[in-house]
């Protein structure tokens, strides 16, 4: 079986795995990285999104051998101490409901705002409208959206 | 609720009552030191020693309490709001509080489940007392201590005072309590003074949350699991008929394929009822693999050869046998009061329409997985499940063993929406794991997951009413349902009392196609039906919609029937706090306003949405809300459930479309099903009545009738009466007035 070298979080890591394995994957079954969560599979609903070199991407459609690399950054890496700015901002405005696609919400957020931390409320729409949550906290979502862009300008 | 109510158990009824009504009221005031946030806690509840205590509260020698949280955490907040319930009884503060999920625990505990919005509304009492009782205890053991009566002393934040001053904690006391005879009476609380409840507390699981902590069944791993891919017939009414899994096997990192079904058969020989198509008796081919993916992916080469066991259904075909069933005849009538035919007949106008709706999949974002270890001398189960206590027993059954034998944990589940109320993935992972022996996770695809499910059932209903001199005379509801029919209570929702001639009468169509509960069941599209039909009756009437619905429960108000459900008065304050905050009647220039009311679960709930047409298109751009819940326990929390609610309902009503061909699923995941998203949702603006009766459930009733609210703005806008969900398929763009 091919092994990779991956860089996620700035650390090193060699994994074992078939050429089409989806990063999604080797993130959560070989590295133990959960955080990053499987929703559809087919890059539908944003559960799975990281960053990869910094942008927002989903990694259930990134094959491990595309990943070789690049700098990765999962939920656990977004903040040492899970104080991001769209972190705390999650936590004042109680975000979650159930709780399992806001990692993926949270690491598209983060990509938006640091590209655009003046957001107006469409371009906050329209950034996140690719993350589903099935419990609907879109009107939470929203304001701590807002929330952290505030933080961050 | 009577303010600083003197709760009566003496302590042999107060442990009866707890066995028997809501999980135990008793504390367990535990021995260890350590009750950190990090500790941990013992696995197995019953090694703590409680004796005949019960496990829900647990303080260390330094005040630090841990509160059990004994339902299943589904994203509705009764892991937060439960244990505020007893903390605030209890009253110490609230970030001295470390909340713990207790796993399944059929002694100590009783009914741990989620499900019908009812977690809050059947423990407040039971919770309170928890609080109230150990409260007490530790007052009882500071009073002995100083030589004082408990009388002379009292209790705040943690903290235990008498009348010269002298203070002791909860935490330099507890080893006395915790000897102390359990009081024959509490004293709870009066509302006035609650700190806690009623103040917005976050979700205790928050820092795990947005850190990506291993918090749900799908992050659950052991050394040595082993992952599982469950391949299912592809069309409800077909079973396996042969399967060839050599190229499977070939793929590296797949382990084993094996064939389950046998032990699933003989457990549905034995009486039980199969939820799901998954549990139909099938053979089911499973690829056992080291990894999710290899899993997956063997699955998928796997050639199997399935055969028609059953007659495979189509859409067309439930179209057309549910519009029979309402034709026709074969009714079971759920309640008749006066004379329904008499009414029609003597009319001077008669109403009459036919509201249809579609099968409907969960779609948790979570999908439905389960961890099981089946080993010679006990079963391990792990997972996200609304019912442990039911799968715990399903699992003895379907293995011939012993249930004390079974220990289940809970996780937290990425959403239930009701379809984590069956436990056929439950089933799966044990008869998986008792095949190979070894540890293993079912894990299933999202394809999986909305192909074989337990569906909303497509559900028709026919409205009539009649008018005689002004007034509704009678109203007759007809259901036609695949699968379930009517819950027994909703006969009895309004407008039952309300109109004097009123029958409800059902029938029902039994497919191969599995359906069951999903948010809101039975109500979820009457409620659209029903308040579409007033919308319109009104305009025939020519009376104010809400005027004609204030006067319906002034009229329900005179009538006694014990078996009513709904509380007129209550859903008149509902009405007004809406129609107030949404300045109904006043919409502005381009703004179309549309009203609804429903009762259930327990909670009364009316909506008023604002739509503007937008390319031809409505956009719902605002539903206010208000809800009369009782007392709000936790509002950051219940707000949430209430926009969550309220936006998830607008979604399924105007997308949410499940169809059928030759017993095939026509979706099988987000490209080919729309689920709402940020840019279609609506802002929330929510209104609670201000209570102080005992809480009700709100996990869903703020869904059912926000689809007419949308129905009825958007025929203001456009003329068009929406009978038909989704309704996005049924807007004709040409009928817009605008």
């Amino acid at each position: 079986m091919p092994t990779f070298n991956l860089k996620i979080n700035n650390k090193a890591y060699t994994v074992e795995a078939e050429m089409d394995t989806p990063l999604l994957w080797v993130l959560r079954d070989h590295l133990n990285l959960v955080g990053t969560k499987f929703g559809c599979g087919i890059g539908q609903c944003g559960a799975c999104t990281v960053h990869v070199e910094g942008n927002a991407m989903r990694s259930c459609l990134i094959q491990v051998s595309q990943s070789e690399g690049m700098n990765i950054t999962t939920i656990e890496g977004l903040s040492e101490e899970g104080d991001h700015p769209v972190q705390q901002a999650w936590k004042e405005v109680d975000v979650p409901q159930c709780g399992y696609c806001q990692s993926g919400q949270i690491m598209t957020a983060s990509a938006f705002l640091n590209k655009n931390s003046n957001p107006s409320e469409t371009e906050i729409r329209n950034a996140m409208h690719g993350n589903i949550c099935r419990c609907a906290s879109y009107n939470s979502i929203e304001k701590a959206v807002k929330v952290a862009a505030d933080k961050i300008k | 609720m009577t303010p600083s109510k003197q709760s009566n158990f003496s302590r042999r009824s107060f442990l009866k009552t707890s066995a028997l009504a809501s999980g135990g009221m008793l504390i367990g005031f535990n021995l260890f030191n350590a009750c950190k946030s990090d500790a941990k806690v013992p696995v197995d509840i019953s090694q703590l020693n409680f004796n005949d205590f019960n496990a829900f509260i647990k303080i260390s020698n330094e005040g630090k309490v841990t509160i059990f949280s004994i339902n299943p955490e589904i994203g509705q907040g009764v892991k937060t709001s439960m244990p505020m319930i007893i903390a605030e009884e209890l009253d110490v503060p609230w970030d001295d509080v470390y909340v713990q999920q207790a796993p399944l625990d059929t002694k100590n505990f009783n009914n741990q489940v989620a499900g019908g919005s009812q977690s809050i509304r059947q423990n407040w009492e039971p919770l309170r007392q928890t609080g109230a009782t150990a409260k007490q205890m530790l007052v009882n053991a500071a009073a002995a201590r100083w030589g004082v009566s408990p009388s002379e002393c009292t209790a705040k934040q943690g903290v235990i005072t008498n009348s010269k001053g002298d203070k002791l904690g909860y935490g330099d006391v507890v080893l006395e309590a915790a000897a102390m005879q359990v009081p024959e009476n509490v004293t709870l609380k009066d509302p006035k003074d609650f700190t806690i409840i009623g103040k917005g507390t976050s979700n205790v699981d928050i820092d795990g949350i947005i850190t990506g902590k291993p918090l749900f069944g799908l992050d659950y791993k052991e050394e040595g699991m082993l992952y599982a891919s469950v391949l299912r017939p592809p069309a409800f009414g077909q079973v396996l008929e042969s399967f060839d899994a050599t190229a499977a096997k070939a793929i590296p990192g797949v382990i084993d394929v094996i064939t389950i079904g046998e032990k699933a058969r003989n457990f549905l020989s034995k009486g039980y009822v199969s939820w799901t198509a998954t549990l139909s008796g099938t053979d089911k081919v499973v690829v056992i693999a080291k990894t999710t993916w290899d899993a997956i992916k063997g699955k998928k080469a796997i050639k199997a050869v399935w055969k028609d066991e059953s007659p495979l259904e189509s859409t067309e075909f439930h179209n057309k046998t549910l519009l029979d069933l309402l034709d026709g005849t074969s009714f079971k009538t759920m309640r008749s009061d006066g004379d329904i035919d008499k009414a029609f007949a003597e009319a001077d106008e008669v109403l009459e329409r036919t509201y249809e709706s579609s099968f409907l999949p969960h779609n948790t974002m979570e999908p439905m997985n389960f961890f099981a270890n089946v080993s010679a001398d006990k079963i391990h189960l792990v997972g996200p499940t609304q019912t442990p206590e039911e799968v715990a027993k399903s699992v003895a059954v379907l293995l011939d063993r012993n249930v004390d034998d079974i220990y289940v944990e809970m996780t937290r589940m990425g959403g239930g929406f009701g379809r984590r109320l069956y436990s056929d993935f439950a089933l799966e992972a044990a008869e998986i794991s008792n095949t190979i022996m070894k540890p293993v996770k079912m894990v299933s695809t999202r394809e999986d997951d909305m192909t074989t499910g337990v569906y909303r059932p497509a559900t028709k209903y026919r409205i009539k009413a009649s008018i005689k001199n002004g007034e509704i005379s009678g109203y007759q509801l007809k259901e036609a349902a695949v699968g379930g029919n009517m819950y027994g209570l909703i006969p009895n929702f309004f407008p039952a009392a309300a109109i004097s001639n009123y029958q409800v009468d059902v029938a029902n169509y039994n497919s191969n196609i599995t359906t069951g509960a999903w948010r809101a069941p039975y109500t979820n599209f009457l409620a659209n039906a029903e308040q579409s039909f007033f919308d319109e009756l009104a305009e025939l009437m020519g009376v104010d919609r809400v005027q004609l619905h204030l006067d319906l429960l002034e009229k329900a108000k005179q009538n006694l029937d014990p078996k009513i459900e709904y509380i007129p008065e209550r859903l008149q304050g509902v009405i007004k706090l809406a129609t107030e905050k949404a300045n109904w009647g006043h919409a502005k220039e381009g703004v179309y306003q549309g009203f609804s009311v429903y009762y259930c679960h327990n909670s009364h709930v009316a909506e008023v949405a604002d739509i503007v047409m937008n390319n031809g298109l409505p956009e719902v751009k605002k539903v206010t809300v208000a809800v009369d819940c009782g007392v709000v326990v936790n509002p950051l929390g219940a707000k949430n459930q209430v926009a969550g609610g309220v936006i998830d309902g607008i979604g399924h009503a105007l997308y949410g479309e499940l169809t059928f061909n030759n017993g095939i699923p026509q979706s099988n995941n987000f490209d080919t099903y729309q689920l709402i998203r940020m840019g279609q949702t609506p802002q929330v603006d929510i209104h609670f009545v201000d209570s102080d009766i005992a809480p009700t459930g709100l996990g869903e009733p703020t869904l059912p009738p926000v689809g007419a609210a949308v129905a009825n703005a958007i025929y203001k806008a456009t003329g068009q009466r929406l009978t038909k969900q989704p309704y996005i398929n049924h807007i004709k763009v040409e009928k817009i007035l605008s």
